[in-house]
């Protein structure tokens, strides 16, 4: 059996302490200790259901050993926004209908958060690009791509107003 | 949920080597090939040193007569570094194609070349970059050309007890062309079907270098030298390429599986090839 050892890292902003053996995958670890908003898809890479930000790097929480989160600080989809004071893409797939089971939603708005970061202006191949390694079963994709172009607009007239 | 294993977390090379010339596991880096081969049961290795915090082997660096990367520079940190599109054409058009966003800010350059796929697709544009890997011992290091690292199916020259530790090359002739086309079911995130690198450069009219590296064609990814040979010295009329490109063709072994029948590849190869090299001639100056 292999040893255990305590693991602290910033979770949406708080310090949250987990033991873990080497094995445990980050994505077990968060779930295990209620973040449960990070979901379990494949464990294997191909569908992002479990993507998080590390230190502002969308990765698949299952190829990511809680081990590696030491000292790190990780923001799930509820860090992203809240009910209260949601992020643009949130807004954006409740506007066109790109959540349908919602259970791909907190890895796309991920990886979406990384793209728009990087790319505040994407056209319809960058977001499918940058959302190619996230499957959804429900929506055809179709109203999930119009959510993040909704997204970077509404951001973009922010920024222009600001 | 993954199988119990022994994970040590170095933070420095002589550390990593010191725990790998001991017979304590083996390299893990950014895991997107080891975690699922473990959870497949591929994997029986059950004790792993972890690469992540070894910021040493993580670099870029454009030097005049030589490009380097560090293995565990991931392939997101290959693909945003603004020198590269410039200095490897065919190699950051790879790592633009390569899995999905967070594939690619997990997967590293070195377990790329390590992994020992045939659908590695940062093997094609390295071996057509003519680029050498240094394989690193607790004793000391070693290069060996990539060209002749590969043996077999997901074997290489590689020792249990050595790293590979960076990947390099001599930048590309000034009006060279290096292309690259990864041939897939989908455009993004998918694994490559047949896989063609070229590099082409052309002096006085003929052709003075050719290169051309196949993938998913081959138990390893490999270089076409026969049809590489017919080039040399020529004209590239397009006889010329549509009988290189047989002769690369008739170098493959594809086979049958998930993704595409060995006739497909086959058909695919030939086609990929002429197209790739007449572009190539056409934009070598
Ligand atoms: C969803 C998904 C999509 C993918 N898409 C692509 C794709 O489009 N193209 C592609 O080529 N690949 C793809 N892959 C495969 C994989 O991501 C790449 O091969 C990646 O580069 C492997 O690197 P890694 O750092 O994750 O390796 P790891 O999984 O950490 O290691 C792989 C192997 O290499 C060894 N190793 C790693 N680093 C070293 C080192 N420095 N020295 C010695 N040995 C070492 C390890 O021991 C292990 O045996 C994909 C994988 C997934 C899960
Ligand atoms: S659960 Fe991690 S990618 Fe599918
Ligand atoms: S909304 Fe159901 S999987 Fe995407």
């Amino acid at each position: 059996m292999s040893s255990e050892k305590i693991v602290t890292l910033r979770v949406n902003g708080d310090e949250v302490k987990l033991i873990a053996p080497a094995h445990r995958t980050l994505l077990e670890a968060l779930r295990h200790v209620g973040y449960v908003e990070v979901k379990c898809g494949c464990e294997k890479g191909d569908c992002g259901a479990c993507a998080v930000l590390l230190d502002d790097m969308a990765v698949d929480s299952c190829l990511t050993l809680a081990w590696q989160a030491e000292g790190r600080e990780v923001t799930t989809i509820k860090g992203i926004g809240t009910p209260a004071d949601p992020d643009p893409l949130q807004e954006a797939f409740i506007e066109t209908g790109g959540a349908q089971c919602g259970y791909c939603t907190p890895g796309m708005i991920i990886a979406a958060r990384e793209l728009l970061n990087e790319n505040p202006n994407p056209t319809l191949d960058d977001i499918k690009k940058g959302l190619s390694g996230n499957l959804c079963r429900c929506t055809g994709y179709t109203r999930i791509f119009e959510a993040v172009s909704l997204a970077a607009q509404e951001m973009q007239k922010v920024g222009e107003t600001a | 949920m993954l199988p119990a294993f022994e994970l040590s977390q170095p933070k420095t090379l002589p550390e990593a080597l010191k725990v790998l010339a001991a017979g304590r596991g083996l390299p893990l880096a950014g895991g997107t090939v080891l975690f699922p081969d473990l959870r497949g049961g591929k994997e029986k290795g059950r004790e792993f040193i972890d690469l992540s915090g070894i910021d040493e082997l993580r670099y870029i660096t454009h030097e005049a007569k030589r490009i380097t990367v560090g293995a565990r520079t991931t392939i997101a940190e290959i693909l945003r570094d603004p020198a590269m599109a410039g200095a490897a054409p065919a190699l950051h058009k790879a790592v633009d194609n390569f899995a999905g966003t967070m594939v690619r800010n997990a997967a590293t350059v070195g377990g790329n070349l390590c992994c020992g796929s045939p659908s590695a697709d940062t093997v094609p544009a390295l071996l057509t970059l003519d680029a050498e890997v240094e394989l690193t011992r607790a004793s000391g290091s070693r290069t060996v050309p990539l060209d002749g690292y590969y043996l077999d199916y997901k074997k290489t020259v590689k020792k249990p007890d050595e790293l590979l530790t960076s990947v390099f090359w001599a930048p590309a002739e000034p009006g060279s062309a290096h292309l690259f086309f990864k041939l897939a079911r989908r455009k993004g995130d998918a694994v490559t079907v047949t896989g063609v690198s070229v590099m082409i450069a052309k002096t006085d009219g003929k052709c003075s270098t050719a290169r051309i590296a196949l993938s998913s064609v081959a138990p390893t990814v490999f270089r076409a030298h026969s049809a590489e040979e017919m080039l040399k010295g020529q004209k590239l009329t397009p006889d010329l390429i549509e009988r290189a490109a047989q002769a690369a063709t008739d170098q493959s072994s594809p086979i049958d599986d998930n993704r595409s029948s060995a006739n497909y590849r086959r058909l695919t190869t030939q086609a990929l090839v002429c197209r790739l090299l007449s572009q190539a001639w056409h934009q070598a100056s």
